[in-house]
């Protein structure tokens, strides 16, 4: 028993590598799903909020992330836009993260095409600009100053969804989907605090439990953090089959088995302890 | 000279910043937007400057046949192929670039994202330890946030999700505030220290 538990201890990491493999491939090709309930959880705050707003109104999305957290952002991404351009809200959306600026024309061209909504009268997509928090900063007292045009370069006075807009005070809520800096931490201290619009977003499940601290002070409407925050959104939304509830299955395993490898780990770390002890 | 000018030049627009913050009425509202806007130029300009760096050092790589040179010409050829792509056909949608970096791009970014979960599998079998009082409260932490974070969680015991939230919402919050007002208190005096010309280690070399 002894030399099971010695062995185990010193298990080489490609049997983890492989089981962790399996825990996401056998759920994934096997259709796997699992029910997904929605608890009193900030991701129900966000959808709460947002569907509270009034249709025709102004909504900033900042899409703030690469492609290296697409499979976390991205199905919130999709959600959002669903939800928002469902209610006939305005879209604007821009980007801190170069890349997020041809993301969000992914999503938002996607999502648009399914709902039968125009381009520059229901959503725009001005791009990205660097400056992180500085660049929030000078939206706050002229949005056409940072973009005086848009991502494929139409001018801001040709696009009619901005003719009410001038600066960030304009919009009724911001949402960033964040997956690093510059993201949530530059829109709730900017865009939030200094210029007092409602900031809500999604982020990745790392880096949720330090946003936890403004959903508290009320600097965040609601939080959607990682693929669970992805899913709740999804399924508050109504929709199905979306990627993020399909990935709960695996990512349920996924977890059980990482929890399996810790609980063996200690059965062999304190076996071994008892041992020196004895010796 | 050379110390004076920069010093006051920090001095300066630190201080309209400052006042840019409490104040927004002219004149310091128009030299607070034209020192952001200025700041935009110079941050969009330091991107060229990176890409100039960047095939300086790889191509450098290259020349003296440093460690692991064989992957520069590969950074190179894909950064030349990105930027001549965009530069010919624009980056708008269903372009050359937009279809490179959709199917390209993206899902390779991705799998290198992915490939923290075996890591991640590896060192919490081989590091999370039970071994004092404190270690088992964070294991036990780290394993009812894992549940809370799946269906799986709740289909468990219902109560799990609740439990999380608690976590997250409480003793989370308590710890991240403290580390987050440690270092907003820190980027306060440190600019503090660089407006009134006392910390100067970003002027580089010595006084």
């Amino acid at each position: 028993m002894a030399g099971i538990l010695e062995k185990l201890g010193n298990m080489d990491r490609r049997i983890i590598f492989v089981l962790i493999a399996l825990s996401v491939i056998i759920p994934v090709t096997t259709h796997l799903t699992f029910p997904n309930p929605v608890g009193a959880e900030p991701s129900r705050d966000m959808y709460e909020y947002v569907d509270a707003l009034p249709s025709g109104c102004d909504v900033l999305l900042s899409f703030d992330y690469g492609p290296s957290t697409m499979p976390e952002l991205h199905p919130m991404a999709i959600a959002l836009a669903t939800h928002l351009l469902r209610k006939d809200i305005n879209v604007v959306c821009m980007a801190l993260w170069p890349e997020g600026a041809s993301l969000g024309q992914e999503v938002m061209s996607g999502v648009a095409d399914s709902l039968g909504k125009a381009q520059y009268e229901d959503w725009c997509n001005l791009g990205y600009k660097t400056g992180g928090g500085i660049m929030i900063v000078r939206l706050g007292s002229s949005m056409k100053a940072v973009f005086p045009t848009d991502r494929d370069n139409l001018p801001w006075e040709e696009i009619p969804m901005l003719e009410n807009i001038s600066d960030l005070t304009d919009f009724d809520l911001i949402i960033t989907l964040s997956a690093g800096d510059p993201g949530v931490p530059a829109w709730v201290m900017m865009g939030g605090d200094r210029f007092g619009v409602p900031v809500g977003g999604g982020c990745t499940a790392v880096s949720a439990p330090q946003y936890y601290t403004y959903l508290q002070t009320g600097q965040m409407v609601g939080l959607l953090g990682g693929l669970k925050g992805a899913a709740d959104y999804e399924t508050l939304v109504g929709i199905t089959g979306g990627s993020a509830i399909e990935g709960m299955a695996p990512q349920s395993i996924a977890h059980l088995v990482i929890m399996g490898f810790i609980i063996l780990g200690n059965i062999a770390y304190f076996s071994q302890k008892k041992k020196e002890g004895r010796g | 000279m050379r110390l004076i000018l920069p010093l006051s030049i920090t001095f300066i627009t630190g201080v309209i910043m400052v006042l840019h913050f409490f104040v927004p009425h002219q004149p310091i509202k128009l030299l607070g937007d034209n020192l952001q806007d200025w700041y935009l130029i110079v941050a969009s300009a330091a991107i060229f400057l990176g890409a100039l760096n960047l095939m300086h050092v790889h191509v450098r790589k290259i020349k003296l046949k440093l460690k692991n040179w064989k992957y520069s010409p590969v950074t190179i050829a894909g950064f030349m192929v990105m930027f001549i792509t965009g530069l010919i056909y624009g980056v708008t949608e269903a372009r050359p670039f937009d279809f490179m970096f959709m199917n390209m791009v993206a899902p390779m970014g991705s799998t290198m994202f992915s490939l923290l979960a075996f890591f991640v599998a590896s060192a919490a079998f081989r590091a999370f330890r039970a071994s004092n009082w404190r270690a088992t409260l964070l294991l036990t932490s780290a394993f009812i946030v894992m549940l809370g974070q799946v269906p799986i969680g709740a289909m468990i015991w219902d109560k799990i999700p609740l439990a999380k939230v608690w976590l997250m919402t409480f003793p989370n919050t308590a710890g991240q505030r403290a580390v987050m007002i440690g270092a907003a208190m820190g980027v306060v005096s440190t600019s503090l220290r660089m407006i009134f010309g006392i910390e100067r280690s970003y002027l580089g070399g010595t006084d």
